[in-house]
């Protein structure tokens, strides 16, 4: 610790563990406190998936599978995205009511206050992950989705890549957050990434659909793969190989925590 | 060695200077106060001390951890109140403290004791498990100071501890902060605006002004050294040369129709002073206060920034002692 000169929050110390605790022991409890949060997250990818899909299943369907199961693996990435980058205006506000400030001026390296942060917009987001996972259970159970394989690997791969995928698109949010100023800024900014990001993944059709001068945007859209993780995992569809989606959305986390890492060590009040 | 030394310590936003080349030594175990008005560049200097932003010349040394070089040994050392409300309202008072102890890696059994602690200190235990938001002003600003002193900082800063609260509550406020001072052997600065309290709180204060130090010493002396009190003779003009030359008459100053003079001790003086002038309408006689140490070394007066406004107020105020 401070070795080097001005070394502000390089590295992450035992020391910090408690700290790290204590960021994702606040989100947990707010989180907790504020339940219309959950269930406005849980209805929004509901209605999707309800109204969406079951209006345009009766016309549509794709790769031999009914629409509705075909955009549930895109919901869950949507529900994700969403409210994954949105938590970083969580951070906005702690701006501005001055409790960024009590964390910041604590002995915790800032790498440690970003993890601390990652953890609970994570833990936020995979809840209502868990929770679409366990309606999409219910419903295929139920007969209203048909053709989903719930067994115990698909759920586990589902895991895997909901994990990898969270961690990535909160780091976007928490990036974006730790330079805006205001909540209306950061609700601009993100509107204009995370919805391209959203209809450019291949959610709601197969990609292949989409103009070729699109092409790009899709490719190298970190949401094309986890959108095609998951329908291959739950549906059987993928254009991809599932080891080549897992492999982007890694690449993709990875190097959005070293940017973070680095906004936040750079960030000013 | 001094537990705080500022070395030109200087930041500057764009053209406008905030802090200017600040120069100054706190001693272990003194309240010290930084007394101005707003944009006097109190809460900058804190945020420099606190190493939230880089200052951009000048050092200084907390503790003996130099704030640029060292700003996370510095961290360690300090604990701090800001000028804003800074605790999570949807938690309770307890989760923030427990956050806090978190925060800087206390042992959890201690952690629990010092949470404790503390809020018999502030007298909050029976509501440390509302939600903060339902707290008043007061009370917040209670939870807050028990935060900051929580993890046994050996410094501990308060950034306008009493700002916007009601007479009651910055006196329980005032009593508060002594009783750490003395139970809890730290070293307190205090920014404030407030004159009662810097002269009520402080060992010793620095007056600052756009970034400057203006003044330093103790309250009393810093008074002293002006004079003791002040005649104020209505229905008076002129410059009353004659009293200047006495060597108990420390300034004379003639504004619309009345005559303020500042002498060493007005009971004993006030009738020399008479006798030299001749008739009067009225006379009024108070103590001098920061206010008019403040007055006297800018030119301003501290509350409203206008030259040499607001006697009524301040008269009020010194009435009220
Ligand atoms: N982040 C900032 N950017 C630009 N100007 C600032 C910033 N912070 C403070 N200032 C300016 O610096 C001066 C000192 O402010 P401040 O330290 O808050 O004064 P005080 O706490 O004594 O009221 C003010 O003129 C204020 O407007
Ligand atoms: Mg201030």
């Amino acid at each position: 610790m401070g070795r080097k000169s001005d070394a502000r929050g390089e590295e992450v110390t035992v020391s910090d563990l408690k700290g790290i605790y204590a960021l994702w022991y606040r989100e947990v409890k707010v989180f907790q406190r504020e339940r219309s949060r959950v269930v406005s997250s849980i209805i929004n990818p509901l209605l999707w998936l309800l109204i969406i899909g079951g209006g345009l299943g009766s016309v549509l369907s794709f790769g031999g599978v009914n629409y509705q199961s075909f955009i549930y693996p895109g919901v869950l990435v949507q529900a994700a995205l969403f409210s994954a980058v949105f938590f970083g205006v969580y951070i906005v506000w702690d701006k501005k009511i001055d409790f960024l400030k009590e964390v910041l001026v604590s002995p915790m390296s800032r790498t440690s206050i970003f993890i601390g942060k990652i953890l609970g917009g994570s833990t936020d987001t995979l809840l209502q992950s868990f929770i679409l996972l366990i309606v999409g259970y219910l419903f295929e159970a139920t007969g209203i989705l048909t053709g989903i394989t719930f067994s115990l690997l698909s759920v586990a791969l589902s895991i895997v890549f909901l994990v990898m995928t969270t961690i990535g698109l909160v780091s976007i949010g928490l990036i974006i957050g730790s330079q805006m100023e205001s909540p209306e800024g950061f609700q601009l900014v993100v509107s204009f990434l995370i919805f391209p990001m959203f209809f450019l993944s291949g959610a709601l059709f197969p990609i292949e659909n989409l103009p070729g001068w699109l092409s790009p945007f899709v490719m190298f859209n970190p949401a094309t793969y986890s959108v095609d993780g998951l329908r291959g995992t739950l549906v059987g569809l993928n254009r991809f190989s599932l080891g080549l989606d897992f492999l982007v959305i890694t690449a993709f986390s990875v190097v959005m925590i070293l940017i973070g890492t680095y906004a936040f060590r750079k960030m000013r009040l | 060695m001094h537990i705080i030394e500022t070395r030109n310590l200087t930041k500057r936003f764009n053209s406008l200077t905030a802090v200017d080349n600040l120069s100054l030594q706190i001693e272990e175990g003194e309240i010290f106060g930084l007394l101005g008005p707003n944009g006097a560049g109190k809460t900058t200097t804190l945020m420099m001390l606190t190493t939230l932003i880089p200052p951009t010349s000048g050092t200084a040394i907390i503790n003996g951890f130099d704030i640029v070089k060292a700003p996370d040994q510095v961290r360690k050392s300090i604990g701090i109140v800001f000028q804003d409300p800074s605790s999570d309202e949807t938690l309770t008072g307890y989760e923030n403290l427990k956050l806090h102890g978190l925060l800087y890696d206390m042992d959890n059994e201690l952690r629990e004791q010092r949470i404790q602690e503390v809020l018999t200190l502030v007298e909050l235990t029976e509501r440390q498990h509302d939600a903060v938001k339902k707290y008043s002003g007061g009370m917040r600003r209670r939870l807050e100071l028990a935060r900051g002193l929580m993890h046994h900082p050996k410094i501990l800063f308060l950034d306008e501890p009493t700002l916007g609260l009601d007479p009651q509550t910055r006196g329980h406020i005032w009593v508060y902060v002594r009783k750490l001072a003395v139970e809890e052997h730290i070293t307190i600065i205090i920014t404030t605006h407030y004159m009662d309290e810097a002269d009520r709180l402080c060992d010793r204060l620095a007056i600052v002004d756009q970034g400057k130090i203006v003044a330093l010493g103790p309250p009393e002396k810093l008074k002293k050294d002006l004079g003791g009190d002040i005649i104020r003779l209505r229905g008076k003009n002129g410059q009353f040369e004659e009293l200047r030359g006495l060597d108990f008459v420390k300034a004379v100053r003639s504004r619309e129709g009345d005559v303020y003079i500042t002498v060493k001790d007005a009971s004993i003086h006030l009738q020399e002073v008479l006798n030299r002038v001749g008739k009067v309408d009225s006379v009024e006689v108070r103590p001098l206060t920061l206010e008019d140490v403040f007055l006297h070394y800018t030119g301003r007066a501290i509350r409203d920034g206008s030259p040499e406004g607001g006697w009524a107020e301040k008269a009020m105020h010194a009435g009220r002692r």
